[in-house]
C-alpha cells in the first residue's frame, strides 16, 4: 500500500507540533521517519491512525484521500500500529487482545475464542513468533509483548506499519529480532514506517530516512550517510557530545557498594550482587539498556527501594537500611529519572520545589513554620544561577518546559552540602542548551571532589561524562571498564556479553 | 500558587492501593490459615466464657411442605465443640497446604464457614429452634437489592466507572417504582419504572464523570445526597399528600414455581420468592456471560482495564462507558424496586438506609466479578437476617455486631487481610479523547 | 501490592516523549504534551480548584433556578392555575410569584433578619441561628478539606462525629468536675476519639494502601452499629431505666456556653470552629507540616523521593481530619442537642461537609463561606417549612447541586451559552 501524506498541520493550543509535512512511503519499504525526542514524529503517526485530528493536509492511500474520525477508520484502512507504550490489555490473554474490536461472534455475540486462537497460532507460525494465544499478556516479556502488538496488526489485514520507537524498551538482542521481523515483513510487501531517533537502527533497515526537526521535515537522507551527518540534521547543528573536562583529582574512596541486591515487589532480582567504588571527584557512569537493574540501583541508594541486602557505605556511613530523608540529610543528592513523577511537585511553585527535600530544617524551616522569606530570596538566586527561564519564582514547575524543570531540580540537588551526587538520565527530554549546561554542573560538582553517579540509557551520554564506565545486565555487572573503551565494545557488553580481552579497571 | 481542591484523578480515581505507600505483604496463602484459626479460638473461648446446657432444634421444612424433612435436635454444646474440632482439623489441612506449597482449593474455606457456623448457631440457640428454611430464605430477600445495587457496581466499574451512586440509584427506583405501581396498578410498571430512574442517576453520574470529566467519587457521593434530597422533598410535598393515589403500590406476590419449588430445602428457600428474585437470577446469569463470554463483555472490559488500547482497535470509548453505566443504572434501579414493590410496599424517607454502600462493600469483596459479588451480598445479607434471627430469639450475640459484619468484612479485605482485591486498572479514571 | 505497582504501560507518561507541560514559558518542546489525557484532566480539576467567579456565581444561581422550579411545581396554587394559563395568565404568575418569593422571604427570615418582628434582638435572632448551624458545618467541612489537600477523600465524617459524640457526650453525662475541666476535658475527649477513628482510616492506606474512601464509607457503618450498641447497653451510654436509644442529657457544666446570652442558642462551638479555620490556615499555609501535607496531596511520588514519609502523612492528615470532624461531633452534643446522645446525632453534617470543602475549595477561608452559605440555607430552610410547608430537604438538593455545577464549569458555560475558556 502507498501512503502519502500531503501537508499535514498539527497544532495544541498555541503550539505548532507538525508544520506542513508530507511524506511518501512506498509498498515493500522500511522508511525511517528521524528525529529529536518531542520533534513531532508521534503526533505525526497518530495523526495518520486517527488518534488526532489533522488542522490541515490529508491523507491519502493507494491513490485514494482518507477521512478518518478514529483509529478504527485508519485500522479499516489498513493501516496497523505498534505503538511505543504497547496498546494491550494486561489481564487479557494473547487471543483475546488480538480479537479485541475485530471480534468474531456466535449466537447473541459470543466471542468465537477459537478463531482469535487460530490466527493468533497462523500468523506466528507464518512470522516465526512463537506467542501461545492463551499466555495473560501481562506474563509475557517485553519483547514478545511487542510481537502480539504485531500480530494484532497483521491479523487485521494491515498493510501498512507503524512501529513507534519500538526499540526503547528492548534489549539488543531483541531490538535485532525486531529488525529481521521488519526487513520480513518488507519482503511479505507491507509498508513500514519505524519511528527511532537511534541512528544505529536506522542504518540497520531504513531504505528511505526523512529527518523531523521541530515539527517540520528537515530533509531526507541517505541511508548510508554516517552518523555524525544523520545527528546534525535532527539537532539542527553539528553536535557536540563531547563534554570538555579536565582529568579527574582523584580522591579517597568514597562510596562504597558490596554485595547489593534488590528485590521488586513482585519477588524479581532487579539487581543482583552488585559492588563498586566511586572515589571522591570521579563520575561513575552506569551503561545499559533500560531495565537491567539501573532505576532499582538508584533507588536503592536513596533508600526508596523496601527489600535491599548487602552494604552502601559512604564516607564510612551505612546507608542500607536508612530512611530515604536519613540519606539526603546525610549529603546524597539525587536526580530521579522521571522527574514529573519523582523530582518535582508540579503544582507547586519553582519556590517551593526548591525545598522540597529540605522541609524538616533549616534554611527553610524554623520551629514547624516555614521561612517564606528566606525561601523566597534564596529562590531568586538559584533562578538566576541556573538560567531557569521562568516568568518568575512563583512560576509553577508543571508550567515550565522539560530543560527548565530539570534545571530546578539540578539547582535543588547541588544547592546542598552533597556528599555524593546521584543523576539518573539527567538530560532525558531535555533541550539540547540544557544538557549542556547540566552536564557542565555535573562535571563541576565532580571537579568539587564530590563523587558522582551517572546513569543513562544513552551510551553518547554515558562516554561524555565518565571517568569509568559501569555496564549492567540483569542487574549484575558486566565489567567496570575506562571511559576509552571502544564503543562496540560497550555495545556487546550491554548485551550480557564480557569480551575475553576485557580487563576491569581497578579505581 | 495554585492548589487543587480535589485529588487528581491518578491517585485518587482509581480506587486500587495507592502505589505510592503499598507495603509489602506476605501472600494470600498465608493468611488463610492464619484467619482460620483465629476464628475457630474465637469460637472455642466463646463457648468457654459461656457454656449453654439444653438441646438445638434445627427445622428443616415448614409444615406445609410436600415433602417434609424431620427437625434435626442435637446437644447444643457437644455439637458446638464437635465443629471446633472440624474446624481445627481444616485449619490444620490449610497449614499443611500451606507449608507443602500447594493451593488451596475452595472447599477448604466453605467446608469451614458451614462448620463455624453450624456450631455457633447451636451454640446460640440453645434450648431453641432455628429455621433453617426463613434463616436462608429470609437472606436470600434481604441480599435483593445488594445483589441487583452490587451487579450495578460491577458493571460500572468493569467500565471503568466508580459508582458510588448506588446507593442514589436505588432510592431513586424505589421512588419511581411506588409512583409507577400505584398509578398502573402493576408491579410490572413499577419494576420497568425504577429501573429507568436507575439509569437517569446513572445518566447524570456519567454527564458529569465521563463528559466534563469531574472526580467519579465526589459526583457519586453528591449524587447520592441529592437524589435523598429530591425524594424527601417530594415525599413530604406530594407523595404524603397524595398517598392513595400516588403511593399505594400493588407489590409483587410470592410465586412459587412448581416443581422447583417442592425440592426440600432448597425449594423455599429460592424458588418460592417473588417474581423480582426470578428476574434477578436472569440478570445476573446475563451479567455474568455477558461480561465473560460476549464481544459486548470484552470490550466492557478492555475500556475499564485500558481505554486508550481499547481506542487504538477502533473501540468508543466514552460510547461504551455511557451505555455500560446506563445499564448499570437500570439494574441496580430495578433493586430498588424492592423495597417498595416487594419488602415495604410503601415509600418511606431514605428508605434504602445505606443499602446502596453494602452493595459497594460487596463489589469489592467480590473482586468486581459478578458472581462472587453475588455471593458476597447473600453472605451479607446472612449475616443481617442471622442478626434478625438471633436477636429474635434472645441469643447473647448483640445484632449490631451482626450487622456491622459486611463493613468490617470489606475493611478488612480491601486492606488486604481477607484475600486480595484487584480493580480494574483504569477504574475512576476519566478518558479523553483528542 | 506487586501489581499495582509494576510500572503500567500508561501510567507514567514517558518523560522523554511525553511530558505533559502547557506551552506558556518554552512552546518549541513536543507538543503532543498538551494531548495526554491525564494532562487534560488534571487541568481541568485544577480549573475547579482555581475557577471563574463567575462559573461560581452562575452555578449557585442554577441550583437555586432549580430549587425555584421545584418549589413552583409542587405549589398548589401554581398546578390550580396552570390548568386555566391561557384563559388567565396573570392568576399562574400570581401564584408563581407568590410561591417562590414567599418562599426566599421565608428562607431570608429564617436565616439573617426576621423583618416581621419588632424587637431588634428578634429580628436579628435568626443570623445567630445561622452561625449555630454554620459551626459544625465548618470544622466538618475543615476535616474534608485538608484531608483532600493531602489528595485524601475523608466520606468519613459520619463515623467520626458519631464516635466523637458519643465518647464526649458520656463525659459530659457520666463525670462530676467543675466547668472549667469538664467542658474542655468533654472537647478534648471528643475531638481525640474523633482523631482516632479517623487516623484508621489513613494508617490502612499507609500500611496497606487501602483506599480510603472505601475505609472511610465502611467505618461510618461500624461506628454507627458500635454507638448503636453503646446506646442499647446501660453500663455504656444508654440512659438508665430507658428502652430508647438515647443517653442522659449533658451535665451543666459540660454544656458550651452560650456567646450572646441564653436568648440565643448560638454557642461557644461557633468560636471554636473560628478557631479551627485559623489553625488550618496556619498549617496549610504557614506550617511545614502542612507543606509536606500539600506536596503529599499534589504528587506522592516526589514527596517520597524528597524524604517525606508519605504514609505517616496520610495518618496524621487524618487524625487532624478525623480531630475536626470531632470537633463538629462536639459541637452537636454539647452545644446544639444537649438532651443526650442519639444517633442522628450527626444531622447529616459528615455528608454536608463534604459539600462544604468542595464549594470552599478546600481552603480554610472559602470553608468558612461555604459553611456560612450552608448554615443559613439550614436556618432558613426550617422556616421555609414551617411557614411556607416547603420541605426542608430543598435545602439538600440546592446544596448538592451547587457542589455538582461548581465542579463541572464547563457544563455551567454550555447551559449560559458562554463561550468556552481559553487557556490562557
Amino acid at each position: 500500500m502507498r501512503l502519502v501524506l500531503r501537508g499535514i498541520t498539527k497544532r495544541f493550543g498555541s503550539v505548532v507540533a507538525n508544520e506542513s509535512i508530507s511524506l511518501t512511503v512506498e509498498p515493500g519499504e522500511i522508511h525511517c521517519l528521524l528525529g529529536e525526542n518531542g520533534a513531532g514524529k508521534s503526533t505525526l503517526m497518530n495523526v495518520l491512525y486517527g488518534l488526532y485530528k489533522a488542522d490541515e493536509g490529508e491523507i491519502e492511500l493507494d491513490g485514494e484521500v482518507q477521512h478518518f474520525t478514529g483509529p478504527g477508520d485508519a485500522m479499516a484502512a489498513g493501516i496497523g500500529m505498534v505503538h511505543q507504550h504497547f496498546m494491550l490489555i494486561p489481564v487479557f490473554t494473547v487471543a483475546e487482545n488480538v480479537m479485541l474490536g475485530n471480534e468474531s461472534t456466535g449466537f447473541a455475540g459470543t466471542l468465537d475464542l477459537d478463531a482469535s486462537r487460530e490466527r493468533v497460532t497462523e500468523i506466528s507460525e507464518r512470522f516465526g513468533f512463537h506467542v501461545d494465544p492463551d499466555a495473560l499478556v501481562e506474563d509475557l516479556p517485553v519483547g514478545v509483548q511487542q510481537r502480539v502488538e504485531i500480530i494484532k496488526a497483521l491479523s487485521r489485514d494491515a498493510e501498512l506499519l507503524v512501529f513507534d520507537e519500538p526499540t526503547a524498551v528492548l534489549t539488543p538482542q531483541e531490538t535485532d529480532e525486531l529488525m529481521e521481523i521488519m526487513r520480513q515483513l518488507k519482503e511479505a510487501g507491507k509498508a513500514i514506517v519505524f519511528i527511532t531517533h537511534k541512528l544505529r537502527e536506522v542504518r540497520a533497515v531504513a531504505d528511505r530516512i526523512t529527518v523531523i526537526r521541530l515539527g517540520k521535515v528537515v530533509g531526507e537522507a541517505d541511508p548510508k550517510a554516517s552518523n555524525v551527518e544523520l545527528a546534525s540534521m535532527m539537532v539542527g547543528r553539528p553536535v557536540e557530545l563531547v563534554v570538555h573536562k579536565d582529568a579527574p583529582t582523584l580522591g579517597a574512596d568514597a562510596l562504597v557498594v558490596k554485595d547489593l541486591r534488590v528485590v521488586d515487589l513482585a519477588g524479581h532480582k532487579q539487581v543482583d550482587g552488585l559492588s563498586f567504588t566511586i572515589r571522591a571527584g570521579e563520575v561513575l557512569a552506569v551503561a545499559g539498556v533500560q531495565g537491567n537493574g539501573q532505576t532499582e540501583l538508584t533507588e536503592a541508594l536513596l533508600g526508596l527501594q523496601d527489600d535491599v541486602s548487602g552494604s552502601i557505605v559512604l564516607d564510612g556511613i551505612e546507608l542500607v537500611g536508612r530512611s530515604t530523608r536519613k540519606i539526603l540529610d546525610s549529603g546524597v543528592g539525587f536526580i530521579p529519572e522521571d522527574r514529573q513523577v519523582d523530582g518535582l511537585v508540579p503544582q507547586f511553585t519553582i519556590a517551593e520545589n526548591l525545598m522540597l527535600n529540605r522541609s524538616f530544617k533549616s534554611p527553610f524551616v524554623k520551629s514547624g513554620n516555614l521561612r517564606i522569606g528566606a525561601l523566597r530570596e534564596f529562590a531568586e538566586v538559584k533562578l538566576k544561577e541556573y538560567d531557569v527561564r521562568a516568568r518568575d519564582i512563583d512560576s509553577l514547575a508543571g508550567n515550565l518546559s522539560g530543560g527548565n524543570q530539570q534545571k530546578v531540580v539540578v539547582a535543588r540537588e547541588l544547592s546542598r552540602d552533597l556528599r555524593l551526587l546521584v543523576a539518573a538520565q539527567p538530560t532525558r527530554g531535555v533541550d539540547v542548551g540544557s544538557i549542556e549546561f547540566i552536564h557542565k554542573q555535573i562535571v563541576a560538582t565532580r571537579d568539587s571532589g564530590i563523587p558522582v553517579l551517572v546513569v543513562s540509557t544513552e551510551l553518547d551520554e554515558v562516554v561524555a561524562l565518565a571517568d569509568r564506565i559501569m555496564v549492567l545486565y540483569r542487574g549484575q555487572v558486566v565489567g567496570i571498564v575506562p571511559a576509552d573503551t571502544p564503543r562496540e565494545t560497550l555495545g556487546l557488553m550491554m548485551t550480557g556479553e564480557r569480551p575475553k580481552d576485557l580487563k576491569d579497571v581497578v579505581a | 500558587m495554585s492548589t487543587v481542591t480535589t485529588p487528581t484523578p491518578a491517585e485518587s480515581g482509581g480506587l486500587a492501593p495507592d502505589p505510592a505507600v503499598v507495603a509489602r505483604k506476605g501472600s494470600g496463602a498465608k493468611k488463610l490459615p492464619i484467619i482460620f484459626g483465629v476464628i475457630s479460638a474465637l469460637l472455642a473461648i466463646v463457648l468457654l466464657r459461656s457454656g449453654h446446657t439444653g438441646d438445638t432444634t434445627f427445622q428443616l421444612s415448614a409444615e406445609t411442605d410436600f415433602v417434609t424433612l424431620p427437625d434435626i435436635v442435637v446437644p447444643s454444646m457437644l455439637t458446638a465443640w464437635l465443629m471446633v474440632l472440624v474446624c481445627v482439623a481444616l485449619t490444620a489441612e490449610s497449614v499443611r497446604r500451606m507449608l507443602a506449597h500447594t493451593p488451596q482449593p475452595i472447599w477448604i474455606p466453605i467446608a469451614f464457614a458451614l462448620a463455624w457456623m453450624t456450631g455457633f448457631l447451636s451454640w446460640a440457640a440453645a434450648d431453641e429452634r432455628i429455621r433453617v428454611v426463613s434463616l436462608f430464605a429470609g437472606a436470600v430477600a434481604l441480599a435483593i437489592p445488594l445483589i441487583f445495587g452490587a451487579l450495578g457496581g460491577v458493571l460500572g466499574e468493569r467500565a471503568g466507572v466508580v459508582n458510588i451512586a448506588i446507593d442514589g440509584q436505588l432510592l431513586f427506583g424505589a421512588f419511581a417504582a411506588a409512583i409507577a405501581a400505584s398509578t398502573t396498578g402493576s408491579p410490572w410498571a413499577g419494576l420497568v419504572a425504577a429501573a429507568v430512574a436507575g439509569a437517569l442517576v446513572a445518566l447524570v453520574l456519567g454527564l458529569f464523570a465521563i463528559t466534563y470529566l469531574v472526580d467519579q467519587v465526589i459526583v457519586g457521593v453528591v449524587l447520592n445526597v441529592l437524589v435523598i434530597g429530591l425524594t424527601n422533598f417530594l415525599f413530604r410535598q406530594v407523595l404524603t399528600p397524595n398517598a392513595q393515589t400516588l403511593n399505594a403500590p400493588e407489590g409483587f406476590n410470592r410465586l412459587p414455581i412448581p416443581i422447583l419449588g417442592e425440592i426440600p430445602l432448597v425449594g423455599p428457600i429460592f424458588f418460592r420468592q417473588t417474581a423480582l428474585v426470578y428476574v434477578l437470577y436472569a440478570v445476573v446469569a446475563l451479567v455474568a456471560f455477558g461480561l465473560y463470554r460476549t464481544r459486548w463483555g470484552l470490550r466492557v472490559r478492555a475500556v475499564g482495564e485500558h481505554p486508550k488500547a481499547a481506542d487504538t482497535v477502533g473501540i468508543k470509548v466514552n460510547l461504551t462507558r455511557y451505555r455500560t453505566i446506563l445499564l448499570a443504572g437500570a439494574i441496580a434501579g430495578m433493586g430498588g424496586a424492592y423495597y417498595t414493590l416487594v419488602s415495604v410496599n410503601q415509600f418511606n424517607r431514605e428508605l434504602t438506609s445505606g443499602a446502596g454502600y453494602i452493595a459497594l462493600a460487596a463489589v469489592i469483596f467480590g473482586k468486581w466479578d459478578p458472581i462472587r459479588a453475588t455471593l458476597a451480598a447473600l453472605l451479607f445479607g446472612f449475616a443481617t437476617n442471622l442478626g434478625g434471627v438471633l436477636s429474635a430469639i434472645g441469643s447473647p450475640v448483640p445484632t449490631q455486631f451482626m450487622l456491622m459484619l459486611p463493613y468490617l468484612v470489606t475493611i478488612f479485605a480491601v486492606a488486604g487481610l481477607v484475600g486480595r482485591s484487584r480493580p480494574p486498572a483504569a477504574v475512576g479514571i476519566p478518558y479523553q479523547q483528542q | 501490592m506487586s501489581d499495582t505497582d509494576k510500572p503500567q504501560p500508561d501510567d507514567k507518561p514517558d518523560a522523554a516523549t511525553e511530558a505533559p507541560r502547557t506551552p506558556e514559558v518554552d512552546a518549541t518542546e513536543d507538543a503532543s504534551a498538551a494531548a495526554d489525557p491525564d494532562a487534560r484532566s488534571r487541568s481541568l480539576l485544577r480549573e475547579i480548584a482555581s475557577g471563574d467567579a463567575l462559573a461560581g456565581v452562575l452555578a449557585v444561581f442554577l441550583a437555586v433556578f432549580v430549587g425555584s422550579v421545584m418549589i413552583a411545581a409542587t405549589n398548589e396554587g401554581v398546578r390550580e392555575t396552570a390548568t386555566y394559563i391561557t384563559a388567565r395568565p396573570s392568576d399562574f404568575f400570581n401564584a408563581l410569584w407568590e410561591a417562590i418569593s414567599g418562599a426566599y422571604s421565608a428562607m431570608f427570615r429564617g436565616a439573617i433578619f426576621n423583618y416581621n418582628l419588632t424587637e431588634p434582638a428578634q429580628q436579628w435572632r435568626p443570623l445567630t441561628e445561622t452561625l449555630k448551624f454554620a459551626g459544625p458545618l465548618i470544622a466538618g467541612g475543615l476535616g474534608v478539606g485538608i484531608a483532600f489537600r493531602a489528595g485524601m477523600f475523608n466520606i468519613g465524617g459520619r463515623g467520626q462525629m458519631l464516635m466523637a459524640g458519643g465518647a464526649a457526650g458520656w463525659v459530659g453525662f457520666e463525670l462530676d468536675l467543675p466547668t472549667i475541666i469538664h467542658l474542655p476535658l468533654a472537647i478534648l475527649v471528643g475531638m481525640v476519639v474523633g482523631a482516632l477513628w479517623g487516623g484508621i482510616a489513613g494508617l490502612l492506606k499507609a500500611r496497606t494502601g487501602a483506599h480510603e474512601v472505601i475505609v472511610t464509607i465502611m467505618l461510618n457503618y461500624v461506628a454507627y452499629y458500635l454507638l448503636f450498641y453503646a446506646l442499647s447497653r446501660q453500663f455504656l451510654l444508654q440512659a438508665p431505666g430507658s428502652a430508647n436509644p438515647k443517653s442522659l442529657p449533658m451535665k451543666e457544666t459540660a454544656i458550651l456556653p452560650k456567646v450572646l446570652g441564653d436568648q440565643f442558642n448560638l454557642h461557644l462551638g461557633f468560636v471554636l470552629a473560628l478557631v479551627a479555620v485559623a489553625f488550618a490556615w496556619w498549617l496549610l499555609s504557614r506550617s511545614t507540616l502542612g507543606y509536606r501535607i500539600r506536596a503529599v496531596g499534589e504528587n506522592p511520588h516526589a514527596a517520597r523521593a524528597s524524604g517525606i514519609n508519605v504514609g505517616k502523612t496520610y495518618t496524621i492528615v487524618m487524625l487532624i481530619a478525623g480531630s475536626l470532624l470531632g470537633l463538629a461531633g462536639v459541637n452537636q452534643v454539647l452545644g446544639t442537642v444537649t438532651s443526650g446522645v442519639s444517633l442522628d446525632l450527626d444531622a447529616s453534617i459528615g455528608f454536608d461537609a463534604i459539600t462544604v470543602a468542595l464549594l470552599g475549595r478546600s481552603r480554610p477561608f472559602g470553608i468558612l463561606a461555604a459553611g456560612l452559605l450552608f448554615g443559613a440555607l439550614k436556618a432558613g430552610g426550617f422556616t421555609m417549612q414551617t411557614s411556607e410547608n416547603i420541605s426542608v430537604d430543598l435545602v439538600l438538593v440546592v446544596q448538592s447541586l451547587i457542589v455538582l455545577f461548581l465542579a463541572a464549569p464547563p457544563l455551567v458555560r454550555a447551559i449560559f451559552r458562554l463561550p468556552a475558556q481559553e487557556a490562557k
